[in-house]
């Protein structure tokens, strides 16, 4: 049995943030949850798509974010609690049925969870989602520990249902992939059929129905002000005369740091976890309580913004800190000193940290930055078209996934990108303005995500670029998640049906589509170069499955590979491929055998032919 | 409980995410406050994985520079990057099994001596434990146990709040059953070997 679904209320695990929230959603008794995966969400989803195999949740790894939020919403506006999962930059997707679906409300219970990732540590930007319970006009739901966001959840769908909005669950990545103790709650049963009752008049969001729903909207935010004002998780500690204010982890890092300055008796916190509406009058009447208040918040002035016009209301003249204060920045993540250091510098407290150590004699070391796995099937498919494209000048959007790290030397293939599914349509304006020769790349899921729109807009408008799309079986970077291309039942999945990526490039319209196995080195060299040099769209679909994924899989392994005496030294292999199981020993190239996957690339790619398939030993 | 904060860094498939589980669930046995932050994703594709663990009465999951009490490095230029988590009272552990990284493959960088790693760590730290890991995780019979090897010489410092019995329990039921044994093998040796050099 899947270790979440233990019936032991008071029992305590061990769980990382994203198991907890997982855990609250069993807790709430969620029926149908949908995502599109992201990190730092995933584990949220992976244990939800476990734990489907074995319950009556209903899960499933939709195409992209917005299809995951309009499964979600259809099944709460038939009474079934629902759950939509995602990374912050997937909300981009959704926004669209975000924004109208806040207008039109819900039935059961529906949560939307947004995994914010402040520093970036697996992002393309740290946007602050709490703008999007501004901008939508939902309430917004913020935990500060792995054990708050657990009953944190459960609470949310009850708000959910009582308010008949969805709410906004926001996370950050400190939250999501932290661990800690966490005392287990009640299972409850999901209610899993609903029945959806035909209202065209509030449904149907025509001009002149959205124009009522608008003003319906307002109405409960009204009412979401009041529960705002009473929720159990805007909390104040502390009865100093030194205010601050905080959400998230840095809640914590306030709770650590004013211990460590000795301010406890001289600070009143307010912890805000119902963070949108804020609770007006909570606030107001903490800012007439002090003498001055500090805002500390990870990302951008959101609650500094709306502190400072309730001040403003209220006609106080108190001095509000925030961003620009101390170290207090609208970039990265927060740490402990850092927030403790800028309560030390706001509040006037002098603090005398502990004596650090002198790095200036620590020689520079090494960098170690993420790579392509040795034996990585993208690393054979940029060769192969850094090979084609000799020669020519080009540019090259690229996309997100793994694949992304093609863009650092030596393959050094990825010049442009912005979002999933940018490397379609930014291929469609580079073609237009410029004379250089666009190959652009996007993974299997990826495609499927938001590259499927761009490839039908360079047919329809006759653009002229090459997509290369990397198909190897599996959402990979994200942890292995199937996607809609991805072969179900060899994984032992019933119920799936399956599509082929090569099927929607041609019924798109694409005349010029090809397919390579790109561990054939030449023979994908050549197919690329007819690729290449096609007047219109032409797409190279490369299939080879994630080296990772199979070994996970425990497919049988192929032979590694060794480096012969014949090696003369030229390091194409290095120099070109750069795989990591290459290393060097006294000025001699080696393979290392635990590392090497056996694709034989650089065996082919070698002029002496010196890489040799190791043998068994007798 | 004053708060004892333990940072370990390791290279992406080096095992530390299950080092710092089994030290997580040896807490939860022991009922001692445990809160601990990693690093997923994209961080992992071959590149430097961290892990804080922080003991006691602190509500921070993540450590700052600084301000770790212990360090644990699961490679040697890993451990000297590391550094500028520690403060002049921090006790470090090392195994000295260098990763080269592939930058220094292609020429770009130097691989600082092993020597000089330790004696710059060992003059700026309270104490410097350090040995080749691997070879004793090939002793137990399982070279991926370098993290059981290592956890072994952590408990032995005893730096952290945790006892040897409860962490040996935390490996037998929260490792997978057929890596028990070297497991256990493993982090005997760490231990021993931490003890000898005591």
């Amino acid at each position: 049995m899947h270790k979440l679904l233990t019936r032991q209320p008071g029992l305590k695990m061990l769980l990382l943030g994203n198991e907890a929230i997982a855990r609250g959603g069993l807790e709430a008794g969620v029926a149908v949850s949908t995502t599109y995966p992201g990190t730092p969400s995933s584990e949220i989803s992976s244990n939800f798509f476990q734990i489907s195999q074995e319950s009556k949740l209903y899960f499933e790894y939709s195409t992209n974010e917005k299809v995951a939020l309009e499964v979600a919403a259809a099944a709460a506006n038939s009474g079934v609690r629902s759950m939509c999962i995602m990374k912050h930059v997937g909300m981009n997707v959704a926004a669209d049925a975000l924004l109208t679906l806040a207008y039109v409300g819900v039935r059961g219970g529906l949560v939307i969870l947004t995994a914010d990732d402040p520093f970036m540590f697996s992002s393309q930007n740290e946007q602050d989602n709490r703008f999007y319970s501004k901008l939508a006009g939902l309430p917004m739901m913020e935990p500060s520990s792995a054990q708050e966001a657990k009953d944190m959840l459960r609470d949310a769908f009850d708000l959910s249902e009582e308010l008949q909005l969805p709410v906004i669950f926001r996370t950050t990545t400190r939250i999501n992939h932290s661990s800690e103790i966490v005392s287990l709650g009640e299972l409850r049963d999901p209610k899993t059929t609903g029945d959806f009752v035909k209202d065209p008049f509030n449904y149907v969001t025509v001009p002149a129905v959205s124009r009522n729903l608008h003003a319906k909207l307002l109405e409960k935010l009204d009412k979401a002000e009041t529960l705002s004002e009473n929720s159990k998780y805007n909390m104040i500690a502390g009865k100093g005369s030194w205010g601050i204010i905080c959400n998230g982890v840095s809640y914590n890092y306030v709770c650590d740091g004013i211990k460590e300055l000795g301010i406890q008796n001289s600070t009143r916190i307010l912890r805000v976890g119902f963070s949108h509406p804020m609770p007006r009058i909570l606030i107001r009447t903490f800012l007439e309580e002090c003498e001055k208040v500090l805002i500390v918040e990870e990302g951008e002035p959101y609650m500094e913004e709306t502190v400072k016009a309730f001040a403003q209301e209220a006609g106080l003249t108190l001095s509000i800190g925030g961003k620009g204060d101390g170290c207090l920045s609208r970039l990265y993540e927060y740490d402990p000193a850092q927030v403790r250091e800028s309560l030390g510098e706001y509040f006037g407290v002098d603090y005398a940290p502990r004596d650090g150590i002198d790095l200036s004699d620590v020689p520079e070391i090494p960098q170690r930055p993420p790579s392509l796995c040795a034996g990585c099937s993208h690393r054979a498919t940029f060769y192969a078209v850094n090979k084609a494209a000799e020669g020519m000048d080009t540019i090259c959007p690229t996309d997100i996934g793994c694949y992304t790290l093609g863009f650092l030397p030596p393959l050094s293939t990825g010049d442009f990108l912005i979002c999933m599914g940018s490397s379609v349509g930014t291929s469609c304006g580079f073609s237009k303005v410029s004379d250089k020769k666009v190959i652009s790349f996007i993974g299997d899921s990826t495609f499927f995500h938001t590259g499927i729109p761009g490839l039908v807009n360079a047919v329809f408008n006759s653009h002229n670029f090459t997509l290369v799309i990397l198909d190897n079986g599996i959402t990979a970077m994200t942890g292995h998640q199937p996607h809609p291309g991805v072969d179900m039942k060899a994984m032992n999945f019933e119920g799936y049906g399956q599509v082929s990526i090569e099927d929607v490039v041609k019924a798109v319209g694409v005349k010029h589509v090809s397919v390579i196995r790109p561990y054939r080195v030449k023979k994908s060299v050549d197919t690329i170069k007819e690729a290449l040099m096609y007047k219109g769209v032409s797409v190279v679909i490369s299939q080879e499955p994630c080296m990772l994924f199979a070994k996970a899989l425990k497919k049988p392994r192929r032979k590694p590979f060794f480096v012969s005496d014949k090696c003369k030294g030229d390091k194409d292999c290095i120099n070109d491929l750069a795989c990591p199981a290459f290393y060097i020993r006294k000025n001699r190239v080696y393979i290392d055998p635990v590392l090497c996957s056996g694709c034989s690339v650089c065996a082919q790619i070698c002029p002496e032919h010196a890489i040799l398939p190791l043998k068994d030993k007798a | 409980m004053k708060p004892t904060r333990l940072i370990i860094v390791a290279v992406g498939g080096q095992g530390n995410l299950l080092a710092s589980r089994v030290i997580g669930e040896a807490a939860l046995m022991a009922d001692v406050p445990v809160r601990m932050s990693e690093i997923h994703g994209m961080a992992q594709r071959g590149g430097v994985v961290e892990s804080s663990i922080v003991f006691g009465d602190a509500q921070s999951t993540i450590i700052s520079d600084g301000e770790a009490d212990v360090l644990v490095g699961f490679e040697p230029s890993e451990t000297l990057r590391a550094l500028n988590k520690c403060h002049p009272g921090t006790v470090v552990i090392s195994n000295l099994a260098p990763l080269s990284p592939f930058t220094v493959t292609v020429g770009n960088g130097i691989y600082p001596e092993l020597k000089v790693i330790q004696s710059l760590i060992r003059s700026k730290t309270a104490k410097l434990i350090a040995f080749n890991a691997e070879s004793m995780a090939r002793e137990a019979g399982n070279i991926l146990s370098v993290n059981m090897v290592l956890l072994g010489a952590l408990i032995q410092t005893g730096k952290i709040p945790l006892t040897r019995e409860t962490v040996k329990e935390a490996i037998r039921t929260k490792t997978k059953k057929v890596f028990v044994e070297t497991n256990l093998k493993a982090f005997e040796l760490g231990f021993s070997t931490a003890d000898s050099m005591a």
